[in-house]
């Protein structure tokens, strides 16, 4: 049972390393401010969930790791309210240049203020 | 397991130093601010890592510390901030 812990943690470490991995290199690689957030949002925060995941797992039967998962809920809630703010500025901002806001949502009449 | 964590280790400094890169070249305000919100992220990882490695959970309450001003940070940076054409 402890063999089958021990490796599901280390799994999961992996996986999560990987992905904050990949966000960094779409943070590197994408070419505007909106696309990185792509990378910046979805890789990390599924990367930041696991590596806690495993982190749990691994410290297993200690007092201190409801912490651990108070950071999970915590990145869970506050990513999606960060993309928004950013997403928005980055938008008005950037919408004139090529390639972005082929529908300008915002320029609606009945669309969002 | 040892090896695993190291492996993690090293796969989240490479993280770090690119998105370090991003955060240096910019080109815009709004690059930085992803990249320095990505930045944390990767830090919380290496902290859960490190803690996971030794076994000892004092750096715990400093994850949660992290986590949350690095929202409050990004949430001000991006509503406080100066535009760039100004």
């Amino acid at each position: 049972m402890n063999t089958v812990l021990e490796v599901v943690a280390a799994v999961l470490i992996l996986l999560g390393a990987l992905l904050a991995m990949t966000a960094a290199i779409g943070i590197v690689r994408f070419p505007d401010t909106l696309s990185r957030m792509h990378a910046a949002t979805k890789p990390q925060v599924i990367g930041l969930v696991l590596v806690l995941i495993g982190a749990v797992i691994r410290l297993r039967g200690n007092v201190d790791i409801w912490m651990l998962v108070l950071v999970g809920l915590f990145t869970l809630l506050t990513a999606p309210v960060i993309a928004h703010t950013v997403g928005r500025v980055a938008y008005r901002e950037q919408r004139s240049r090529d390639g972005l806001g082929i529908v300008g949502d915002l320029d609606r009449k009945d669309g969002p203020e | 397991m040892t090896t695993v964590l190291v492996i993690a280790g090293v796969m989240l400094s490479v993280a770090a130093v690119m998105t370090s890169f991003r955060l240096l070249d910019g080109p815009s305000t709004l690059d930085r601010l992803v990249a320095m919100d990505t930045l944390v992220a990767v830090a919380i990882c290496g902290l859960s890592v490190w803690a996971a490695y030794s076994l000892d959970t004092t750096l715990v309450p400093a994850i949660v510390a992290l986590s949350l001003v690095g929202f409050v940070g990004s949430v001000s940076v991006a509503r406080f901030r100066v535009r760039d054409d100004q």
